[in-house]
């Protein structure tokens, strides 16, 4: 294995396990509000009991994603340092404006987790209205940097290659940088909250507790089922976006080589590097320059237009959009339905097949995240920054990186095996009807 | 006045917002790691109090302290990427460790307080804690004593210079380029007299937090431990350190002979078991010896040879992120003031 391979893969290990833990920090707090909500407005106890106990898993997640973002952030140093000395005047600024957001969203969750019983409710429920708002504003300022590595602006390049007369502001507003905040976003609360909406929906079919699990189910739902409606949208707009901007990246992840007009949309198959063509894929006809141009006789760049070295590894990328797509649309059903149903007021948690499907689609928003940053990444492949500087040139030239790649592999599998066990018994104590009981009990304690 | 405007231009605003994110660092987030040690040597018949005080002291607040750590990154990186790069390059190893180390302590924190029920998994995560809480301020220490001791920018310019070699591999340099720096007896003495100065700052906090007088006793003979522990690594510093320029001349030699002063006076302040006044010196001696390090090699941010102005991003770049951490400041004190006032009056109670 390569230096190179080895740091690539640290990389997407590193940022493939913080996504997780990224997304959930940006949805938990808006779903715990809302019961916390739902709480001081009607005075049902259980609601109460419901916030505290989605606070507690937000607890363990946050930690979880705050450190492993503390490793990315040393990460881009530590494996790429040509990037970061190219690109660190021009991107620093989101970062250090990221860094104000996650600041302000660790302070309040302090003071939510622990503040149960010593601020007043309303400051409370304030607190977790900043945690929710920090922790979508930290997500919209990490998307710009990515954004602009996608679509580099705000420059001038010198005769050496690097980069004059820069304009941080201007870099913040490159053109991805719309349409990738607001997937990335409308991915958060659509993984997050179904989830959430899946595991309730468990424990509802297993009979435990179906008061809590019941409401619970509802907020989660709404929330996750209403941004995964709205994703297909924001991904048509994405789409656009690249193939304008990003053409190859385009025609890899339809796997099309040929630049065509009328070019068809390949669902499935696998796209051969070797021998330049797609196999086994269905075609739809004029499928693809509608989809990204709305217009069944526009031109597509293929493949072949670039040599071989500009190329991303297309079957990589193709698959991984298909796994996307497939998912993101299976979610979106399951919301459809969902609100099909809510639409003629019948009650969305008794619907034994919904749930059923609910538990189904648990996992798959975060599967269709980390298939969608493969996407994006590997996508833009061998660029670091598109057309700019090249993955290669950006390396650490530190050999041996084999080793802390194996060192992080490990690391992750065990911190999530350890927080898939924690999040498993945390889920398991609400089995009994006991939540439901404790919640109309005196307010306990808050936990130390 | 003149002279002072031409010297604190943007990137020494940078550099001076970044030493002072370092100082609250060590004086919070420091102290977080240094109640991880005390969680270690936790005994006698009180342990299971002192455990449960160190949780109770640093529960709310490490999270928010961590923090800048991570803005310490990237004003580091903003303002200065060249030296970023550089240490993430000759320092990858330590930093590697130390990355491990905090992610350990984070995690098997959070792990504790919120997952665990068991005594037998509360132990385990208490002990992972703890011993993160060792490892990561020594690996801390020695990167901040490589750095100062020139060590790291001559193995840079070794870098830079096999890289222009036809066919050189860093491979065949490995030793000296990547390992050389930091595992030596100056840069090690500095990551133990990190590790005692965390530990003297979160004995001092806890006796002061502490409710009952035995508690306080107990923290007061630990805080007494650790300072010894300091002094023994501040000699073995001072003895190991490189003297091959005038390094610790004029304003740095203040600094550190101030830093003696006040770290005497921390120490005589716990004896005679005045707890907020050994806070305060305790701070400042810390304070003081970190400033002592930053005056001695100013103008350099990497020794021997990038200065802060030849690593410094452009001018647009300081300025946006000079007015952009002044923004934030604007959000971030108020708050960070009303954490610790809710959970501070809880402490003394």
């Amino acid at each position: 294995m390569t230096d190179l391979l080895a740091a690539r893969i640290q990389m997407a290990l590193s940022l493939g396990f913080h996504i997780v833990f990224a997304e959930i920090g940006i949805a938990m707090p808006l779903l715990m509000v809302l019961a916390e909500w739902k709480w001081l407005r009607r005075g049902d106890a259980v609601y109460l009991e419901l916030a505290r106990r989605w606070a507690k898993g937000t607890a363990i997640l946050f930690a979880v994603g705050a450190v492993s973002g503390t490793v990315l952030s040393f990460e881009l140093g530590l494996l790429w340092p040509g990037f970061m000395r190219f690109a660190g005047p021009l991107i620093g600024m989101p970062f250090t404006l990221e860094g104000v957001a996650f600041f302000t969203e660790a302070i309040f969750l302090g003071v939510y987790l622990y503040g149960w019983d010593r601020i007043a409710r309303r400051a409370h429920l304030a607190a977790g209205i900043v945690v929710a708002a920090s922790g979508a504003a930290s997500a919209v300022l990490v998307v710009l940097v990515n954004a602009w590595m996608n679509t580099p602006v705000g420059f001038q390049l010198a005769a050496d290659g690097a980069l004059t007369n820069i304009d941080p502001l201007a870099a913040m507003q490159s053109p991805a940088a719309f349409e990738q905040v607001l997937h990335m976003l409308l991915a958060a609360y659509a993984s997050t909250g179904l989830a959430v909406a899946g595991v309730h929906a468990w424990m509802i079919l297993r009979g435990a507790a179906p008061g809590f699990h019941a409401r619970a189910l509802r907020i989660a739902l709404a929330v996750g089922g209403t941004a995964a409606v709205l994703q297909p949208i924001s991904g048509d707009i994405s789409a656009r976006a690249v193939a304008v901007a990003q053409p190859i990246k385009l025609a890899a992840l339809e796997g099309l080589w040929e630049t065509q007009r009328g070019a068809p949309l390949s669902l499935g198959g696998w796209p051969d590097a070797e021998r330049e063509e797609t196999r086994w894929a269905l075609q739809i006809p004029y499928g693809l320059s509608l989809l990204a141009f709305h217009d069944p006789h526009a031109e597509v760049q293929g493949l072949k237009s670039v040599p071989p070295a500009d190329r991303p590894p297309v079957a990589i990328v193709h698959v991984a959009f298909q796994i996307m797509v497939a998912l993101g649309s299976a979610m979106a059903l399951v919301a459809l339905w969902a609100g099909w149903i809510a639409l003629w007021r019948r009650d969305v948690t008794v619907q034994r097949g919904l749930l059923r499907a609910l538990v189904a689609v648990a996992p798959f928003g975060f599967i269709a995240t980390e298939a969608g940053w493969v996407v994006t990444e590997v996508g833009r492949q061998p660029w670091v920054v598109h057309g700019l500087m090249r993955t290669a040139d950006s390396v650490t030239p530190m050999p041996g990186l084999i080793v802390p790649m194996l060192l992080f592999t490990l690391h992750y599998l065990g911190l999530g095996a350890i927080v898939a066990v924690l999040l498993r018994s945390l889920v398991r104590e609400t089995e009994g009807p006991r939540v439901e009981r404790s919640a109309t009990a005196a307010p306990e304690r808050g936990t130390p | 006045m003149t002279d002072w405007l031409a010297v604190l231009g943007p990137p020494e605003l940078a550099a001076l917002v970044l030493v002072l994110g370092m100082n609250v660092y060590v004086l919070t987030g420091g102290a977080d790691f240094g109640g991880g040690v005390w969680d270690l040597f936790a005994s006698g018949p009180r342990r299971d109090a002192q455990r449960a005080l160190i949780a109770h002291s640093i529960g709310p607040i490490w999270e928010a302290n961590h923090v800048w750590l991570i803005l310490v990154i990237v004003v580091l990186f903003t303002a200065f990427p060249p030296a970023f790069a550089t240490l993430g390059t000759i320092l990858h190893i330590p930093l590697t460790l130390m990355l491990l180390g905090i992610v350990l302590r984070g995690s098997s924190f959070a792990f504790r307080s919120y997952g665990a029920h068991d005594r037998a998994s509360q132990e385990r995560w208490g002990r992972i804690f703890a011993s993160a809480s060792i490892v990561t301020p020594l690996l801390l220490g020695a990167i901040v004593g490589a750095i100062a001791s020139g060590a790291v920018g001559e193995a840079a310019s070794a870098l830079s210079a096999l890289q222009t070699e036809d066919g050189a591999s860093p491979r065949s340099m490995f030793q000296t380029i990547f390992l050389a720096p930091w595992l030596a007896p100056f840069p090690l003495a500095i990551g133990a007299l990190a590790l005692a100065m965390f530990a003297f700052l979160a004995a001092v906090y806890l006796a002061l937090a502490a409710r009952d007088e035995a508690l306080r006793g107990d923290f007061r003979r630990r805080g007494l431990g650790a300072a010894v522990a300091m002094i023994a690594a501040g000699v073995a510093g001072l003895a190991l350190a490189p003297r091959s320029d005038a390094g610790f001349a004029g304003p740095a030699l203040v600094f550190e002979l101030l830093a003696g002063v006040a770290g005497i006076a921390a120490i005589r302040a716990l004896w005679t078991r005045r707890w907020s006044l050994a806070r305060l010196a305790a701070g400042a001696q810390v304070s003081l010896v970190l400033w002592g390090w930053v005056l001695a090699q100013y103008p350099f941010v990497i020794p021997p040879a990038q200065t802060l102005r030849a690593v410094a991003a452009p001018r647009v770049t300081l300025v946006f992120l000079l007015c952009g951490l002044l923004g934030g400041a604007f959000i971030l004190i108020p708050s960070l003031a009303y954490l610790y006032r809710t959970f501070a009056s809880d402490q003394r109670r």
